[in-house]
């Protein structure tokens, strides 16, 4: 069983999201990274699987050359094999990402064979495009389901669930398929100091691929307008309950 | 030529989302200066056709094949771009729900166009549409542009209330049945699984949660208890289900559940982005907080500057008191 989870570096921000100057990327000079929660996930869904049928993983992440720590923190919680595909450090649209990935992916199954699962996040935390992964799985002919919160393995088949307002959605395919992962299909663990000092000796593969520009280009990044008004204070004890349901009688929320 | 707007449903069950898609859809249209028109596919569509022309629908395009059925991704991602070279549509609009944004991508893989996911507004004049959309899930926004023959865009959900049409469209019911291949049928619903039934987080009309200033698994205890006072439903920020206190169904956020209930009542919350966007849609909020500088605190309509430990009791012993 081999799996590739595909990753993305994106900032991790607090109460605010600031942009650079020139309108054309966050502002992370006051920020850390992470990786995207929903390929955290996606990442810790396929070290699970990989642990309970003896599979590998391996972890592939297009980004600035920095997001070799995202591939090293992969490793730190179990991936064997890390993937770069370098950028020139700006934001690549959604087709240039997905065309130089297929080509990353085909390239890696040439030199060891076909993945049987490729594992994607639903969609990324910071440009949110919501169609790098569904590409790619279409370049490579691979079935895909998007907004995964369960995965088991029968056999050869891939039984998938979706959640939809109140419930789940079941899908069935042949292996190999892709799945876009949603937040909350598991908890991800940490890494362990063991993990951490393995990590360091996992070798790191880069991949130089490119593609054309697509069909969308960023103008410019922006803060919404917020219309905040003033908080009024109720109170700073248990005496503002009688203010509290005050306003919930108000509103119609006690019946 | 015209905008084609996918409409959304289950077996003739209308989805709340399409009241959305066609309001923001007779805007863009109209925009474009086009003729608005509606598809549906799958067991079903049929029976909705006289609603999307109240919608606005000049035509209604249903779709039909076996493997239509159902939903699935890509067996209706091939029919949508087929049904593309035959009506030839100037572009073609969805609301940004699961489904929406899946099955607009699968179009744009299939017919390697541009595909716009989550829009807030567009600017449809001239051959390079001018958008701007959400990243960040709206805590951020691109100002950005789309070329190419047809053009592919969602609308973010709620970003554009639905409203009543006071011109009901044509609605003439155009069948089109593609040939699909087999092959597309391996990503499609099989089954269905009903977990909860009643009010769900994401309808609820209060919702009542708790961050990492609740302290425990247990601590939640307090919060169910006025939930279930107001009939409403227990949330919590992302801190609570990376400790394992609560199940991810109750995170509200960007990677969670977005909510839109009367009333919000967030206790312990600090309000880190990705959970204010997530309850941003609330028409109130109320933050109980020790904090007064807390993000959330600061956003809200209401705030009680204090211990939720004690508070939250409070508020429910003095909801019985008064029902009593």
């Amino acid at each position: 069983m081999r799996i590739l989870v595909c990753v993305k570096r994106v900032p991790a921000p607090g109460a605010k999201i600031n942009v650079t100057d020139d309108g054309q990327a966050v502002d992370t000079s006051n920020l850390g990274f992470t990786t995207s929660p929903h390929e955290e996930c996606a990442l810790e869904e396929a070290v699970q699987i990989a642990e309970r049928e003896a599979g590998t993983v391996t972890v592939l992440t297009l980004g600035p050359a920095e997001a070799v720590e995202q591939l090293r923190y992969a490793a730190s919680v179990g991936a064997g094999e890390i993937i770069l595909v370098p950028t020139d450090g700006r934001s690549w649209d959604p087709q240039r990402t997905a065309a130089a990935i297929t080509e990353a992916i085909q390239t890696s199954e040439v030199e060891n064979g076909t993945y049987d699962l490729i594992l994607f996040g639903n969609e990324s935390a910071d440009s949110g495009g919501f169609q790098v992964g569904i590409r790619v799985s279409h370049a490579l002919g691979r079935p895909m389901v998007n907004g995964v919160k369960g995965i088991d393995l029968e056999g050869d088949t891939v039984v998938a669930r979706r959640e939809v307002d109140g419930g789940f959605e079941i899908y069935r395919m042949p292996r190999p398929a892709a799945l876009g992962i949603k937040e909350g299909i598991n908890l991800p663990r940490y890494p362990t100091m063991r993990g951490r000092l393995a990590s360091k000796k996992v070798e790191l593969n880069q991949l130089d691929v490119d593609a054309e520009t697509g069909a969308q280009v960023q103008v410019k990044l922006h803060q919404p307008t917020e219309n905040i008004s003033e908080t009024v204070i109720l109170g700073t004890d248990e005496t503002a309950a009688a203010a509290v349901v005050d306003i919930l009688e108000e509103i119609g929320v006690l019946s | 030529m015209s905008l084609l707007v996918v409409l959304e449903h289950d077996r003739g069950t209308w989805n709340d989302a399409n009241d959305e898609a066609l309001t923001a859809g007779r805007g863009l249209a109209s925009d474009m200066g086009e003729a608005l028109h509606a598809v549906l596919l799958g067991e079903g569509a049929q029976t909705l056709s006289d609603q999307a022309a109240q919608g606005g629908a000049e035509v209604v395009h249903i779709v039909s094949d076996p493997l239509l059925v159902d939903y699935g991704p890509e067996a209706y991602g091939q029919a949508l771009t087929d049904l593309i070279e035959e009506a030839e549509p100037e572009a073609v609009m969805a609301i940004g729900t699961d489904r929406g944004n899946e099955v607009l991508a699968q179009v744009a893989a299939r017919s390697n166009l541009g595909f716009v996911a989550n829009c807030l507004s567009i600017d449809p004049s001239g051959d390079v549409w001018s958008v701007t959309r959400a990243q960040w899930g709206g805590s951020l926004l691109e100002d950005a542009t789309l070329a190419g023959e047809v053009k592919l865009v969602t609308f973010g959900h709620h970003a554009v209330p639905g409203e009543d049409c006071d011109e009901p469209g044509e609605g003439s019911v155009e069948v089109f049945e593609p040939d699909l291949d087999d092959e597309l049928g391996l990503s499609i619903v099989v089954d269905r699984q009903v977990q909860t039934s009643g009010v769900t987080l994401a309808t609820a009309p209060v919702v009542v949660s708790g961050g990492r200033g609740v302290g425990s698994e247990d601590g939640f205890g307090i919060l169910e208890e006025l939930a279930e006072l107001l009939g409403g439903r227990v949330g919590c920020s992302r801190a609570v289900t990376n400790n394992g206190w609560r199940n991810h169904s109750d995170q509200v956020g960007q990677t969670g559940t977005r909510i839109a209930p009367e009333i919000y009542i967030a206790t312990g919350i600090s309000g880190a982005i990705q959970h204010w966007v997530g309850a941003s849609a609330s028409k109130r909020i109320l933050a109980i907080n020790t904090d007064a500088e807390a993000n959330m605190v600061v956003k809200a309509d209401y705030a009680v500057i204090g211990d939720l430990h004690k508070v939250v009791p409070a508020i429910s012993a003095e909801i019985r008191r008064r029902q009593a």
